[in-house]
């Protein structure tokens, strides 16, 4: 897929080494592979409208962003409820399909890879039912 | 005497007791929320520099560096929050 992932919070980075070395190569072998970002004031969560003043943290906020840095998704969850991975590798996924095509296909509701993928245009209006079963979501 | 609190996933943080901020202070608060909304989607994100801690090393990152590259940026409350 070739995603570069990239996570924030208010921690300094001592604080992330000794999470890191600490409790999460307890659970990962080799620890987390990518790059811990200190935003200690929370000035970037700010920018991406995240940071909570009030408690002074950032939310599980999630962005997804492009080869021309350019925002396709994000997602903002509170603290205590944990993300779904497979749902954020899911989107990428559909949205590196997207890029690929140049912008001529789209990805129905649940559609994973190898599922159907519509081409919008004239001749689909209308016409989605005859190529996309609504059952496939399931699937 | 000190109470002890239960930790939850939010990190704990404590705050001022007692003297109200003045007014003036609460309209800069009011100021600063209106220019901090969401982004938006089809936007460019906003680029940034940050400390960061990987592959025991410390290193500056820049979000600008990555462009070319598929990004996932995740935010979280804080080291240790249990999820």
């Amino acid at each position: 897929m070739g995603v570069e992932v990239l996570s924030m919070s208010v921690d300094s980075v001592f604080v992330h080494k000794m999470w890191n070395d600490n409790e999460i190569k307890k659970m990962v072998k080799g620890g987390v592979p990518y790059a811990m970002m200190s935003d200690g004031g929370g000035k970037v969560g700010t920018l991406y409208g995240i940071y909570d003043e009030n408690a002074g943290v950032e939310t599980r906020g999630r962005f997804i962003i492009d080869p021309d840095g350019v925002v396709q998704g994000y997602e903002v969850l509170t603290p205590p409820v944990g993300r779904n991975v497979s749902e954020t590798i899911r989107q990428v996924q559909a949205f590196q399909l997207v890029r690929e095509s140049k912008g001529t296909k789209a990805t129905p509701s649940g559609w994973k890879p190898g599922k159907t993928v519509l081409s919008p245009g004239i001749n689909l209006v209308g016409k989605v039912w005859e190529v996309w079963d609504v059952k496939e979501e399931d699937k | 005497m000190a109470e002890e609190f239960k930790p939850g996933c939010a990190r704990p943080t404590g705050g001022p007791v007692g003297e109200k901020p003045k007014k003036e202070v609460e309209k800069e608060i009011v100021i600063v929320k209106k220019e901090t909304g969401m982004i938006k989607v089809g936007q460019k994100a906003p680029d940034f520099t940050a400390p960061a801690f990987h592959k025991d090393k410390f290193v500056n990152v820049k979000l600008s560096d990555y462009l070319g590259k598929w990004v996932v940026l995740c935010f979280y409350p804080g080291d240790f929050t249990f999820v």
